[in-house]
């Protein structure tokens, strides 16, 4: 059985996220008696394609056309190398990229996919996928019709692959040139710089919600105790829609899920959606002047208190050493 | 022009009604549920904010992502509309897939979480919010959009637009009706609570939360 995992990358690295997905595609390989394969898709990818290939043999899809992941014509490479490599399995991690690109490759594939899967089981055969419903308060168990399938799996829950030794074989994919669609036209990518870690990867995120009332007290409080401890910094739902911190910062069911070993909520109340993007944190603390927060259910540590005075005083504490 | 919107999102009826008041032109804004009884007060409620039509497909059956693009394309195929708008997700299964697979399906070009839409004659200019921050993409028509959180706030339909909407029809049609049938692509097995209660040990100062973060759980050093 052929497994084919699209690479996410950034033109120079590939994605943490994706060696999640190579995890999850080595487990299903080993499980179907199956081959793992890559595919990288982009202009200038050279690098990427290096790297790449320290995890599995890699399917290389380099032209100008590609330069940016515009989804109808990433989706269309996809779907060639599903057809020209009998491919049964089309794996992503669950990122936006994907949710894009990958979806619309699903759709021109017959439909049979599973998104964003925390865990799955084979059993009589059968494959079964687990996945979030309703904000991650349930957790269905699907099976997919239909072949391939395309799964997307939550970084969080399949730990990153390690890249082996030797390097795998590299080969281009049969060239496309004059077959791609033209109606998307990619413009600009808007991003924060930070020094930050990637609130998606770090091991501690220092997240800050509605009692944060401007970006100068947000980079104070938040971004000074997340300075304190190396951490990355998230927001609540709330401070993104007020224009005080990017969206790329939001954490929550429809933002980033995060799983970090320690998790800092201030000033958060807890909304399901928040819940949602952090629950499954190593460790969670929250801070918050309202005793009946409902962040406090789900925390292992909480202090009453105002951010504004608690927060500097804890970075103090921290600095004392 | 016309639009058409899918399975109830108040946001992207909100956005097809401000680019009927923008445009100015003949647009119709025409929204459709796929569903069981619930979707006629779905409809009722975009007619209320001000959609001109609205088209309930009837289906007692649960429906997958795949399956409601069919429906969808079908509507499409009919109606001609320039213009798709769905909300990125349903709250429900958070699949965040079907206007994906309908925009594959009709290869139409697709612009997903759109967090603004700006007009031209024959093209829109889409921001959308991704993991890296704001992209924006030109997208020529006809297209599908799916609509992020922040794109709009939706107006509450006055009570002079309920009145009214009482007398726009909602037509209702069947599956086998629009050729289409449902065809699983995905089967739901099993599905089960998660109780993410932790047990809080609350501390009166920051001082004992350092230690405890410290030497307990051993999170920083």
């Amino acid at each position: 059985m052929n497994i084919l995992v699209v690479v996410e990358h950034n033109g120079t690295v590939m994605s943490t996220a994706t060696r999640s997905a190579f995890t999850f595609a080595d487990q299903l390989a080993q499980e179907v008696e199956g081959e793992v394969k890559s595919l990288v898709m982009g202009s200038a990818i050279q690098g990427v394609v290096q790297e790449t290939s320290r995890y599995s043999p890699v399917l290389m899809a380099e032209s100008d056309e590609l330069k940016f992941p515009v989804a109808d014509r990433y989706a269309v490479v996809i779907e060639k190398c599903v057809r020209d490599y009998n491919i049964e399995f089309v794996i992503a991690a669950s990122t936006t990229f994907s949710k894009d690109v990958v979806a619309r490759a699903a759709g021109l594939l017959g439909g049979a996919m599973a998104s964003d899967v925390v865990g799955h089981t084979l059993q009589e055969g059968k494959l079964r996928f687990r996945r979030p419903m309703y904000a991650g308060s349930i957790i269905a168990t699907v099976e997919l019709e239909g072949s391939p399938q395309v799964v997307t799996v939550r970084a969080t829950s399949y730990p990153p692959a390690t890249p082996k030794e030797q390097t795998c074989d590299v080969s281009p994919i049969a060239s496309i040139a004059g077959q791609l669609p033209d109606h998307i036209e990619y413009l600009a990518l808007e991003s924060k710089q930070s020094h930050r870690p990637d609130v998606a990867e770090a091991r501690i995120v220092v997240s800050g919600g509605r009692a944060l009332k401007n970006t100068e007290d947000f980079e104070k409080i938040v971004g000074g105790l997340a300075d304190c401890l190396g951490a990355a910094t998230g927001s609540s739902r709330a401070l993104v829609d007020a224009g005080i911190t990017p969206n790329e910062m939001q954490v929550g069911q429809t933002g980033k899920i995060v799983a970090p070993d320690l998790y800092i909520a201030l000033g958060i109340s807890g909304a399901v959606q928040h819940l949602a993007g952090m629950k499954n944190s190593g460790i969670i603390v929250s801070i918050n002047s309202d005793p009946h927060a409902p962040v406090f259910e789900v925390s292992d540590y909480g202090i009453v208190g105002d951010v504004y005075t608690l927060v500097p005083e804890m970075m103090d504490r921290l600095n004392a050493r | 022009m016309s639009y058409i919107l899918n399975p109830f999102d108040t946001i992207a009826v909100e956005e097809a009604l401000r680019i009927r008041e923008k445009l100015g032109k003949d647009v119709e804004v025409v929204s459709i549920g796929v569903g069981g009884p619930g979707y006629e007060l779905d409809l009722r409620t975009a007619l209320a904010m001000g959609a001109d039509r609205a088209i309930w497909v009837e289906s007692d059956e649960r429906m997958d992502p795949w399956n409601v693009a069919c429906v969808l394309h079908a509507i499409v195929k009919r109606e001609k509309p320039s213009l798709v708008l769905m909300g990125k997700q349903a709250v429900d299964d958070d699949s965040n897939q079907c206007g994906q697979f309908l925009a594959a399906q009709l290869d139409w070009p697709q612009a997903t979480f759109a967090s603004k839409i700006e007009w031209d004659d024959q093209c829109c200019r889409v921001w959308r919010e991704t993991d890296s921050g704001i992209e924006t993409v030109m997208l020529s028509l006809p297209a599908v959009i799916t609509t992020d959180l922040r794109l709009n706030e939706p107006r509450y339909a006055s009570l002079t637009s309920i009145m009214r909407a009482k007398r726009k029809t909602i037509e209702r049609c069947e599956l086998h009706e629009l050729g289409v049938e449902n065809h699983p692509r995905v089967r739901l097995v099993h599905m089960e609570s998660v109780s993410t209660e932790r047990k809080c040990v609350m501390v009166d100062d920051v001082g004992e939360l350092v230690d405890r973060l410290r030497n307990e759980a051993k999170v920083i050093t």
